[in-house]
């Protein structure tokens, strides 16, 4: 909650503060509410009880198999929009400032985005396989 | 006129301040107790939350739900947490501990965060910070962290399967989800919630719908809930990352995701429905929340309408609705509504409204035809005969012949 009185930069960095304090204060909760299994609750492990879970029969082989290839490139693709599309932001907040050529230029940016993920699609990447 | 939080803090910081402490530690101590009633608030309303789901699906069932603890079954959801409290924890052979533990905590945690952003009246909000739609993807996406760090340290292959699908789902619709978001930041001129809110008049969602309905149907694939829940297929992979967790490990999942489901609703009533928006809201401050917690549960109500009324889709159709639809679709709607919306600087604001909803109905219109055209070629090519069926066929009438 933004409690100071006084001045617009000092509202901000209690903004800041209060972010801060709730990155620290927030994993507590949770972790608190797995504390209190651990005084109250049975611990009865056997190996039996540990297993793996799996269908009935007893899993083999390793777990962390080689994934898809597709995951990768999916975020491959991922990475490329998201990182353009974050430097969107500060041109649609200064909207008012800019005249309409560079509102063109923001779209021209867009269309190159665009123009990325027609390739990506004709090129077949974007079929799961 | 000044509401009872910000009374209550200012008294507060006079109180402390008499006792002679430094502004720096004041404003601290302020903000620890400010988290930490933001976040029982928050909580509180989760595990009425578990009641609420609980309830609302039986009645969509055609059944009662829970009925015998307390009125209405109100104190069932106590008793689960109960009950999940005192349930052993079970750690898997092979299990990465560390990691195993970290993720619950993680996935509760972020979704707790987000709440910080969330103005509740126009004095009430944890940090009114001018990038806090920047906050939001960014604290959104360690959700993401915390399910494949859950897949991966189970030592469970249904899990890691679960995990690399939701992975995949997350990440490509936070593409659309971001794109929606930037809609109402062009119009706000803002990243800062509270302006967002202040700049709507009228609501975000009479002028831009189809952003609104982007932003719902991306943040429904976020929350990996039905018709998206494919990282928890139960008939394909049972239960999908958390399927080694048990006891208060699992109900932090659980809760996690309910809570993650009423904050995207608040954050959708913020962007698009006016936040903390009403009548007499000027005069009376705590009507804010009131009105915020409506508009976040009538969202609420559709996301669990959806979720008990469609069927699962599958994987490809899934990625395949993000990237050749839903993307697409976001930027071109990006584009209409930018150079739309600095041609009409000059216009009276209900024309300007007038424009930009035409536009938007104009978008949907048109996604409609193409979607009725693609319909009727996909019909037509599943209608073909397919290989498979005639080779059994021909298979059959030789061995007709044979006999």
């Amino acid at each position: 909650m933004c409690f100071a009185p006084d001045g617009f930069e000092a509202l901000m960095l209690d903004d800041w503060i209060f972010i801060g304090i709730f990155l620290l204060l927030a994993p507590v909760f949770p972790a608190a509410a797995l504390l209190i299994p651990r005084l109250i609750a049975p611990r009865k492990p056997n190996p039996l009880k540990s297993e793996t879970y799996e269908c009935g029969i007893e899993t083999f082989g390793e777990t962390r198999v080689q994934f898809k290839a597709q995951y990768y490139i999916f975020a491959l693709v991922f990475l490329i929009f998201d990182i353009e599309v974050v430097f969107l932001y500060p041109w649609a907040v200064a909207f008012d400032q800019l005249p309409m050529f560079a509102v063109l230029e923001g779209v021209l940016f867009i269309l190159i985005l665009v123009a990325g993920l027609l390739y990506t699609w004709r090129k077949g990447v974007l079929e799961w396989v | 006129m000044s509401d009872p939080v910000n009374s209550i803090a200012e008294w507060l910081r006079m109180i402390m301040a008499g006792w002679g402490l430094s502004d720096t530690l004041i404003t601290v101590i302020l903000a620890v107790l400010g988290v930490v009633v933001l976040a029982t608030i928050v909580l509180v309303v989760d595990i009425l939350l578990v009641w609420i789901e609980r309830k609302m699906v039986a009645r969509f069932q055609d059944r009662l739900g829970p009925n015998r603890v307390g009125p209405f079954g109100i104190i069932q959801p106590i008793a689960d947490v109960i009950k999940l409290l005192i349930k052993e924890d079970i750690m898997p052979q092979g299990a990465d501990k560390f990691i195993f533990n970290l993720a619950p905590i993680l996935a509760l945690a972020t979704v707790l965060l987000l709440w910080a952003v969330v103005p509740f009246a126009p004095t009430i909000i944890g940090a009114d910070i001018n990038v806090a739609v920047l906050y939001v993807v960014a604290i959104g996406s360690i959700g993401t962290l915390g399910i494949i760090m859950a897949g991966w340290a189970s030592n469970n292959k249904y899990a890691l399967l679960g995990a690399f699908r939701t992975v995949a789902m997350m990440i490509a619709y936070e593409v659309p989800m971001i794109i929606a978001l930037l809609v109402p930041v062009l119009l706000a001129r803002s990243m800062g919630m509270q302006s967002i809110v202040e700049a709507q008049s009228p609501w975000y969602i009479f002028v831009v719908p189809l952003a609104a309905l982007i932003l719902f149907v991306s943040s429904i694939a976020e929350l990996g809930r039905t018709p998206f829940d494919i990282s928890e297929a139960e008939s394909e992979i049972v239960a999908g990352f958390h399927i080694e967790y048990t006891g208060m490990k699992f109900g932090l999942f659980y809760a996690g995701e309910l809570l993650h489901a009423l904050t995207v609703s608040a954050l959708i009533a913020t962007l698009f429905l006016g936040g903390w928006r009403g009548p007499f809201v000027d005069q009376v401050p705590i009507l804010g929340p009131v009105y915020l917690f409506i508009k976040a549960f009538l969202v609420y109500y559709l996301i669990m309408w959806i979720r008990y009324s469609f069927p699962r889709v599958r994987i490809d159709q899934m990625l395949g609705f993000n990237w050749k639809f839903l993307t697409p679709l976001a930027l071109f709607l990006l584009i209409v509504v930018a150079i739309l919306d600095k041609a009409m600087v000059e216009f009276e604001p209900l024309w300007y409204v007038v424009v930009m909803l035409a536009a938007n109905l104009l978008i949907v219109w048109g996604t409609i035809l193409i979607l009725r055209r693609y319909a009727r070629i996909e019909r037509i090519r599943i209608a073909k005969e397919r290989p498979v069926a005639r080779a059994l066929e021909t298979d059959m009438n030789e061995f007709v012949g044979q006999e």
